[in-house]
């Protein structure tokens, strides 16, 4: 099932980049070193330049936050990643992303397989209007998985990732969209879990949320941090301070500056950076 | 006088002039029904439903005209719906946004305001004559299904427009295809608007007499059709008929023929407006 196997013969070599922004010492849990890279990527809606010669690299098992003031180009950026911006109008890309060694974009890639490993979690809580339980087996029922048992061992699992199984195992045949909107918020990041993927691709997903539910799904990202790789788009810095090992800074689609979220928000190398981060501009 | 006093007074004569708009409207409807049933209540009775055409309008029933319309609509129903769904689906989803799909759009809604009548020319000569089914039921079904297509199709799209792309995104992001996001998603968020459109579009082909008559459909038929290939005739065909005789008799059918059409069409609207309520209610974003 996994995509990359299907396609060995575009099989590539990951080099260390010179712009590489991140630091050398990281320590990877994988022998390889970095899960997701994006290489010279410049990305346009018509004439707009949104994105403008960007090199990133993502260590597997890391967080990484975007940030920068509104229309940056942090979600064009993120949603790169799982090819969502493929049917908008216009939308033209240069460049590569390369995930385990495999650029994205090459032509022998089936986008349904590769959403399978990039799930992604959207700004408003979206549950389809199903049963909580239909919303986290989606993925796996559209991969063609019919197992009643096997289905709902992967539910309770999903649900139980994001604390949420406690609050709902009694209503599973209730719909989603009867719950709070941290709880929807939670049952789309199960629906994501659910199918197994690599990376989490996650745009603002706290800003339509209260304070509970938003340090709670923050406490969960940290948690996820251990299985997955994930990227989260945030307009709240603290929020960034809190969860993210990488932050980077965008700016009228540049990317600014990039590095250990911790440098970054105590000595930014880029006025701009420090400009933004202090509040006197954004 | 001031300028808030002058902006009420306008309030006040607009508010008046639109109340007497409703009412002239109102009054019309209440009149045209309240005659019609005065005329016709009185003749509506079992029989009347179950008899068979007669020259004597005291034994003269729907029955035949009746059974035509049911058959009309079923035959109706199962040509244009799956038909028109699935264009629609193409032009809202699949088609590609050039200038072809532009013109394509602009000329179904200027199918939608073709009169029924040049339908019924055009099922004439390509589906009685061309394709010599013969002013049979099939004939007159597959006009009306072309009739309220463009109906369908404009339904059946804004249905699917008002489907939040948010659920459609979820969807991909999952790994769905777009055939899979449509089957699962789209379709079942939009299909109460679809049904809607469907029934109401139905509701007028049932009231349809002008393209039956043009293709060939009876005044007169002795006995209800038993296959898509039979003559038949409708209620609209049965009241035009009834009302063009000089006898008085008929003319009280005519209005009790008119009551049953009401009912037939009332009922279809009512559920119509119950399956939007309905979806609207298990549905909210
Ligand atoms: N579908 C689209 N068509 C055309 N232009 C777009 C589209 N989506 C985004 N843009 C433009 O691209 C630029 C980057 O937008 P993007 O949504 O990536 O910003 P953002 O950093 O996510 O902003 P925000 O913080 O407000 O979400 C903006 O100038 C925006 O107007
Ligand atoms: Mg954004």
């Amino acid at each position: 099932m996994n995509y990359t196997t299907e396609i060995m013969d575009i099989y590539k070599e990951t080099s260390p980049e010179e712009n590489v922004l991140i630091p050398d010492d990281i320590s990877v849990k994988d022998d390889r070193k970095y899960k997701l890279t994006a290489r010279n990527i410049n990305a346009f809606y018509g004439d707009l330049h949104a994105l403008k010669d960007i090199n990133m690299n993502f260590p597997q098992n890391s967080v990484t936050a975007f940030i920068g003031p509104s229309g940056c180009g942090k979600s064009t950026f993120l949603r790169l990643f799982n090819r969502m911006n493929d049917y908008i109008e216009g939308f033209r890309l240069e460049g590569e992303i390369i995930l385990d060694d495999v650029d994205i974009y090459n032509e022998k890639i089936v986008i349904e397989q590769l959403r399978k490993d990039v799930g992604m979690v959207f700004q408003k809580p979206n549950p389809f209007p199903k049963t909580i339980f239909e919303n986290v087996a989606y993925g796996l029922r559209i991969q063609g998985e019919n197992n009643k048992s096997f289905l709902q061992d992967k539910v309770e699992n999903a649900l139980k990732q994001v604390a949420l199984w406690d609050e709902v195992k009694d209503d599973l045949k209730k719909n989603a969209l009867s719950l709070s909107g941290g709880q929807q918020q939670r049952v789309c990041i199960a629906r994501a879990l659910a199918v197994e993927p690599k990376i989490i691709l996650m745009d603002e997903p706290t800003s339509a949320l209260d304070p509970i539910s938003t340090s709670r799904i923050e406490n969960l990202i940290f948690e996820l941090r251990e299985d997955y790789t994930i990227i989260i788009v945030t307009h709240n810095l603290q929020q960034a301070g809190r969860i993210s090992d990488f932050t980077a800074f965008f700016y009228l689609g540049d990317l600014i500056e990039m590095g250990r979220t911790h440098d970054i928000f105590t000595n930014p190398k880029n006025k701009r950076t420090e400009n933004y981060i202090t509040g006197r501009f954004g | 006088m001031n300028k808030v006093l002058i902006n009420r007074r306008k309030d006040l004569i607009f508010s008046v002039a639109g109340l007497i708009a409703t009412f002239v409207g109102l009054v019309m409807l209440v009149i045209f029904i309240g005659d019609i049933l005065i005329d016709g209540l009185g003749r509506i009775s079992w029989d009347f439903i179950t008899g068979l055409p007669s020259r004597n309008p005291d034994k003269a029933g729907i029955f035949t005209a009746m059974a035509g319309s049911v058959w009309v609509l079923f035959l109706t129903t199962l040509i244009s719906f799956p038909i028109g769904v699935a264009a629609g689906i193409y032009l809202e989803e699949y088609g590609k946004k050039g200038r072809i799909s532009k013109i394509l759009e602009i000329n179904i809604s200027n199918l939608a305001g073709v009169p029924s009548i040049i339908y019924g020319l055009l099922g004439l000569e390509i589906f009685a004559r061309l394709f010599n089914l013969g002013p049979s039921l099939l004939t007159g079904s597959m006009t009306l299904a072309l009739l309220i297509l463009p109906i369908i199709i404009v339904a059946t799209r804004e249905s699917i427009k008002a489907v939040p792309s948010s659920i459609k995104d979820a969807s991909y992001a999952l790994g769905a295809s777009k055939w899979q996001t449509m089957w699962h998603q789209v379709l079942p968020a939009s299909m109460g608007g679809i049904l809607t459109g469907v029934i109401l579009a139905l509701s007028r082909a049932v009231g349809e007499a002008a393209p039956l008559i043009v293709v060939g459909a009876l005044a007169y038929v002795p006995f209800a059709p038993k296959s898509p290939m039979d003559d038949f005739s409708v209620l609209p065909i049965q009241i035009f008929n009834w009302i063009s005789r000089p006898q008085q008799g008929f003319i009280i059918n005519a209005a009790a023929a008119i009551i049953v059409l009401l009912v037939l069409t009332f009922l279809m609207n009512g559920i119509a407006i119950y399956l939007r309520n309905h979806w609207q209610k298990k549905i909210k974003w």
